[in-house]
């Protein structure tokens, strides 16, 4: 984990501090809400349909037990006992009174978390891999580079005000657990002969209403330069993205109306001129960083084997529990998707529970999913029946991970102001229903997004369901055979739209249709479609 | 308008800006619109003492690039920024490279002390002198 220093520590009560004034001079009016508004969003805070909304940063999706008790701390005392975990990594809370923003921040600041740069058109969250550090196909643990990004981009003079928003992820393995095709820029740790790590870098994926995947312009930038090649390409792209059009400002129309490889040269041109500036730290700086992230002490006489008699809790190893690099570990995932649930909430004493185990078992880390699950990453499989039993009490041993009723789902118009559709309750409906069958049914992502902009993932869902509104009513596209991991395609829809119920139907069709067609029980959904194409599912959809 | 606040000691250059697509070499001021290219006045940045850079809106951030390009190019005259622009977004613009500031609403003095005054260290190194912590770091280790 990393422990901030004095230097780390003092920008983040400064911003308390800033955001202590602006929140003052506006409420004694000295400034207009329209004025204001770009200072709160800078700090995470949107106005949602019926309060405040705050998206606290967790930086590569890594917090302590320390941390998640001030989430939890922060969900009693300001929100109503529960927070929401999104797909970026991050935490949300609803119901928010901007007086007491200072006050939060300077909780948050207290255990080193803020909410800086999760909101407007700067650089986000820098999100990786949540199995970082722990999965056994890891190259390197792509976190210490993820938190020298965070410490570059924060408060950066020069993309601070970008065309739009953008999104930065780092894995450290080809397995991909990150999303990396579907960001602004998706950076890979790869390893050449002689040993070394470099950086693959992949720019111009994104989802929302024009959806892409995104093209690979370096397949090797040397460690020690890539801030300066980031700010090649952040250059590149503040220069000449549009301007003129909100939904033609992503960095990926730039990137497709250029060409990837044109977009290649513009970057390596710049590159060459702001590179002698001195922009990157020196190696030690990387390595200080990395020596914060070093695995926790690991018993190699832990043992393997251990009694799997009881049937929930086997079943609950099978489904939530990946295997570690060290023999005697597993990685548990805590899936915070119980069928009839908001997917990604957590209550406070839920929040604290999680953070004990974590102290207990887990080397003190708790990781946040972007499909809104929380891990747990070095567990001796000799403590999993222990700690599954705290889960089991806590209503926290749903064993559903990338199954049916894993359900990914944006907040919707339940909450969220750009929302044209529901999007929490077809999360419930499809998990209620399709949970029974879900074990026969083996991996399946279904995603759900209540508008265009596509927070609920829903084009890189196996299953992807979108809400639109038509006419005053909302409307649910469905959308077949996306993936957001290292097989990455874009799902495509299907035919008309459906209400509510309908879309339930919908999807209960496709599956019953799936069951028929798969080659044996072990294909997925996703390659049983890739294998047949849409028209089968159309068929029994639309017949 | 408001008034410029201004980061420079030396007198105000008070020639008036041409638009860059009048600019004549040897011309001492010339503004440049948001999209405009600052790389095109690399090769006066000897003979100008001030460039104006317009910021039409809040959301406009091309002006920052823009004022890095010319330090970069080592132009030392007055960078003014014009429109648009508030007193929070100072610390910004003085890191990018803008020593002067034509707002349309004015900006407090006192605010913009204390504004400029709030953040004791930096992350990255831009065009100002300020060193980025990595450097302090370094320093204070060595």
């Amino acid at each position: 984990m990393y422990r901030y220093d004095e230097y780390d520590q003092a920008i983040v009560d400064a911003r308390v501090a800033e955001f202590r004034d602006q929140v003052e001079r506006r409420l004694k009016n000295e400034i207009s809400e329209e004025a204001f508004k770009p200072l709160r969003l800078m700090n995470g805070l949107y106005l949602q349909l019926h309060a405040y909304m705050l998206r606290v940063a967790i930086p590569y999706g890594t917090v302590d037990s320390r941390q998640m008790r001030m989430l939890a701390h922060i969900a009693r005392r300001y929100d109503r006992g529960y927070g929401h975990f999104t797909t970026r990594q991050n935490i949300q809370y609803n119901w928010m009174k901007l007086e007491e923003m200072p006050d939060l921040l300077a909780d948050l600041a207290s255990v080193e978390m803020h909410a800086f740069q999760t909101s407007g058109n700067c650089i986000r969250n820098i999100s990786s891999d949540q199995f970082a550090a722990a999965a056994a196909d890891e190259i390197a643990d792509p976190r210490p580079y993820a938190e020298l990004l965070r410490q570059w981009s924060t408060l950066h003079p020069e993309f601070s005000f970008l065309p739009r928003k953008f999104k930065i992820a780092v894995t450290g393995s080809t397995i991909d657990r990150a999303a990396i095709k579907l960001h602004d820029i998706g950076l890979e740790l790869v390893q050449n002969d002689a040993g070394e790590i470099g950086l693959k870098v992949l720019v111009g994926g994104g989802m929302g209403r024009t959806p892409m995947l995104g093209h690979v312009i370096r397949e090797w930038l040397p460690v020690a330069d890539y801030l300066s090649y980031m700010e090649a390409i952040l250059r590149v792209y503040n220069r000449h993205g549009r301007r003129d059009n909100i939904y033609k400002a992503r960095i990926k129309i730039l990137v497709n109306d250029l060409g990837a490889a044109e977009f290649a040269r513009q970057v390596e041109e710049e590159w060459v001129l702001v590179k002698p500036l001195g922009l990157d730290p020196p190696p030690s700086e990387l390595a200080r960083i990395a020596a914060h992230f070093a695995p926790p002490v690991l018993d190699a006489n832990a043992p393997v084997e251990i009694d799997q008699s009881n049937p929930d809790f086997a079943n609950w190893v099978t489904v939530n529990t990946h295997p570690h690099r060290a023999p005697g570990y597993a990685i548990v995932t805590i899936s915070l998707k119980a069928p009839g649930e908001i997917p990604g909430d957590a209550s406070a004493d839920q929040m604290d529970i999680i953070a004990d185990l974590a102290q207990r078992y887990a080397g003190d880390e708790i990781r946040v999913t972007h499909a809104q699950n929380l891990v747990l990453p070095h567990v001796r499989r000799a403590d999993l029946f222990d700690l599954w039993q705290v889960l089991v009490s806590a209503g926290l041993a749903t064993a559903n991970l990338d199954r049916a009723s894993d359900i990914i789902s944006c907040p919707g118009l339940d909450y969220c102001t750009l929302a044209n559709a529901r999007s929490i309750p077809i999360a419930q409906k499809l998990a209620v229903k399709l949970a029974p069958q879900e074990a026969d049914l083996g991996e399946l992502k279904i995603k759900v997004s209540g508008c265009i902009n596509g927070c609920g993932h829903h084009h890189a869902g196996h299953i992807g369901i979108l809400g639109v509104d038509r006419k005053g009513e909302e409307n649910y596209q469905l959308l077949l055979g996306g993936s957001g991991a290292e097989d990455a395609t874009l799902a495509k829809i299907l035919g008309p739209g459906f209400d509510e119920n309908g879309i339930v139907t919908a999807v209960e069709k496709v599956i019953d249709r799936y069951k028929t067609l798969r080659a044996d029980p072990a294909e997925r959904f996703l390659d049983t479609y890739r294998r047949v194409g849409a028209e089968p599912f159309k068929e029994a959809v639309y017949g | 308008m408001a008034e410029v606040y201004r980061l420079r000691a030396d007198p105000e250059h008070t020639a008036p800006a041409v638009p860059l697509a009048d600019y004549q070499p040897g011309g001492t001021a010339v503004r440049l619109e948001a999209g405009d290219d600052a790389r095109l006045l690399v090769p006066h940045v000897g003979a100008l003492r001030r460039i104006d850079i317009a910021f039409p809106k809040f959301r406009e951030g091309r002006g920052y690039s823009s004022a890095r390009i010319l330090r970069e190019a080592g132009f030392t005259g007055e960078i003014r920024a014009l429109g648009v622009l508030y007193v929070d977004q100072l610390m910004f613009l003085t890191r990018a490279g803008f020593d002067a500031v034509l707002p349309e609403t004015p900006i407090d003095p006192e605010v913009a002390e204390r504004t400029l005054a709030r953040f004791p260290n930096v992350y990255m190194k831009a065009a100002d002198s300020l060193q980025p912590i990595w450097a302090l770091r370094e320093q204070s280790n060595a």
